[in-house]
């Protein structure tokens, strides 16, 4: 049953992707809506990251999109000063990741000691301070830009790159979560004296699920750069954390379906209302959304999801 | 050394304004373990009503800072009522999110044309400004009348929280809700009055900063709410005078940063030595630790 689960989901994914590819490339899809899709699976790479730490690890972050903007400013640093071919991008990509998981592991080592809410300040201490360097990194690479923002990265993110990184990022997170590394981590987020009882190294898996969800962010981050091809350290604060964070609670902490859903239903419904409301009532556009967050949040309080999956994302039941 | 104390004055102006917002947060986190990121913009709204109060309704100053706190006193408990309480037994995070709901929807909609309008106004001044110089140091009657203010507010909050009977019970529930409600005590009453009390001393922040720094908008209260937050973390979250002595110490780290080191970086000293203080003392400067039992 769930290998047909399985093929579907399958066929379905591949058909979403050709229609995509094939309406984008006759026009019939305009190249704005193009972007806005490939934002939609730029926010469920990001998302997944943070699902892996929040969700799975149960540590608070309040500091995703830090990580997010290193991946982006290495990446596109990378491109930029390389200046070669589009084939460019999987090296930046893959540097990008490693660079936000490279700090994530450095950062990591002292501040996962703090527990719950704690946890979130020191993130979103560190997020801001992330940013703040941002804002002054032109004083040690005038590449970067500092506050004037970073231009002339080459537009390197097609739907096709975004896509096989957004499959990449579902099946990476499904096979950890249902690993024994994942099953630590679940445990690590129930209880975690319970977990350090049964003989779990609590410290290292935090670590490790933290490392990996800050990847995930920097692998998004680097798509994210050659996507728009331009860095301003705006884009990578505190906010932008809390936007990461509402899509994991709204999907469903602990679902992989949920936060692909919810990043996707985020971005379509903040772009959608663009479309759908009449120009004279267009300001209403962000107060409609908050409420909206709200209303969902009120009516389900575990999210969408409530920590379910599709039925092709979980392994079969032993008997 | 004219100079450092200058600056030193400086920077408690600004952190007497961050205690009057991180109360707020630190009641209402003691209360209901919520961090509540709809404050900063209640703190923002405050300004704008002392803003209506002093330009349309002429109001002096006194009158103004009182209608701002009672409007905010009314919004807090709205936002209590209706976005929190729904969510008292669901998971803690789903409230948070409903409060960063609360806090987008207070900015944008505030900043509909109808409301108060997304431009910059810039705050009048209710007194001339005069300023003394004691040996080299300037000193603005707005200073004095920041620090008279906030001082007198701290005092009375202090008094209210440790010798009315409200103010026990809103420790008792602080402590323990459970215990307090089997004692008799209305919990939602005195969530609610907290929230009442938090805003309205917020909003009181609100009209401080809007004299003191002359310039106001739908989302100034991002920023110093953020902050305010974190001086709270940093004294302790939960403690009343853990609160003021974060709110101080930020304001002084950041003034003297942004004075003596680089005026960019000066967030990045702040909320690193909140990160420095964590680790040293995971509860924050006032607060003990508590050990977790098996």
């Amino acid at each position: 049953m769930r290998l047909r689960a399985g093929w579907i989901a399958l066929l379905c994914a591949a058909g979403l992707y050709l229609i995509v590819l094939i309406t984008g490339r006759t026009g019939l899809l305009n190249p704005y809506w193009l972007q806005i899709f490939q934002f939609a699976g730029i926010m469920t790479v990001s998302g997944l990251g943070l699902n892996v730490i929040y969700g799975y690890t149960g540590q608070f972050s309040l500091g995703h999109a830090a990580f997010y903007g290193i991946g982006a400013y290495t990446a596109a640093f990378i491109t930029k000063s390389a200046a070669t071919g589009g084939w460019m991008l999987l090296p930046a990509l893959l540097a990008g990741a490693v660079a936000a998981g490279l700090v994530a592991f450095l950062i990591g080592m002292p501040i996962l000691r703090l527990r719950s809410d704690y946890l979130g300040i020191a993130t979103l201490g560190f997020g801001i301070i992330v940013k703040v360097l941002f804002d002054n990194s032109d004083a040690v690479l005038p590449t970067l830009g500092g506050s004037r923002g970073m231009t002339g990265i080459p537009h390197f993110t097609s739907w096709t790159w975004v896509f096989l990184c957004v499959i990449g990022a579902v099946l990476l997170v499904r096979n950890f979560v249902y690993s024994s590394h994942g099953r630590a981590c679940i445990s690590v987020r129930e209880d975690e004296i319970a977990s350090e009882a049964i003989g779990i190294n609590t410290t290292q898996y935090k670590t490790l699920g933290f490392v990996l969800g800050c990847s995930l962010a920097g692998l998004a981050g680097g798509l994210y750069a050659h996507l728009y091809t331009f860095l301003h350290p705006m884009n990578f604060d505190f906010l932008k954390s809390l936007d990461v964070l509402l899509i994991v609670v709204l999907g469903g902490l602990g679902s992989i379906s949920g936060t692909v859903v919810a990043a996707c239903a985020w971005t379509l419904l903040l772009e959608g209302l663009r479309v759908v409301l009449p120009t004279e009532i267009l300001d209403w556009r962000l107060v409609i959304y908050p409420l909206l967050l709200i209303v969902v949040m009120l009516l389900r309080p575990k999210g969408l999801f409530g920590g379910n999956e599709f039925r092709f994302l979980k392994p079969e039941e032993r008997r | 050394m004219t100079i450092l104390i200058q600056q030193i004055i400086n920077g408690l102006q600004l952190g007497f304004v961050y205690a009057l917002i991180a109360l707020g947060y630190t009641m209402v986190y003691g209360i209901v373990r919520l961090i509540n990121f709809a404050h900063g913009d209640v703190f923002m709204v405050g300004a704008y009503f002392g803003f209506y109060a002093i330009t349309r309704l002429a109001l002096p100053f006194p009158l103004a800072l009182l209608v701002a706190m009672a409007g905010c006193a009314v919004l807090g408990v709205t936002i209590e009522r209706v976005a929190y309480k729904p969510l008292r037994r669901a998971p803690r995070i789903a409230a948070l999110i409903t409060a960063i709901g609360v806090s987008l929807f207070l900015e944008y909609f505030c900043s509909l044309r109808f409301v108060f309008g997304p431009d910059y106004r810039s705050f009048p001044r209710p007194f001339a400004v005069r300023n003394f110089d004691l040996g080299g140091v300037t000193v603005s009657n707005i200073q004095i009348m920041v620090f008279a203010v906030a001082i007198a507010l701290l005092v009375l909050l202090q008094l209210f929280v440790q010798k009315t009977k409200t103010g026990m019970a809103m420790r008792a529930v602080s402590f323990d809700k459970d215990t307090a409600r089997l004692m008799g005590i209305d919990v939602d009453l005195i969530i609610s009055i907290t929230f009442a009390v938090g805003s309205a001393l917020a909003a009181a922040g609100g009209v401080l900063y809007g004299i003191a720094y002359p310039q106001i908008n739908p989302f100034m209260g991002i920023m110093p709410g953020l902050k305010a937050f974190v001086a709270a973390v940093l004294g302790g979250i939960g403690i009343i005078p853990g609160a003021m002595i974060g709110a101080l110490i930020m304001g002084l780290v950041e003034v003297l940063s942004a004075a003596f080191v680089s005026s960019t970086m000066r967030d990045a000293f702040a909320f690193g030595i909140l990160i420095l203080v964590l680790l040293v003392k995971p509860a924050g400067i006032l607060g003990s630790s508590t050990q977790e039992k098996v």
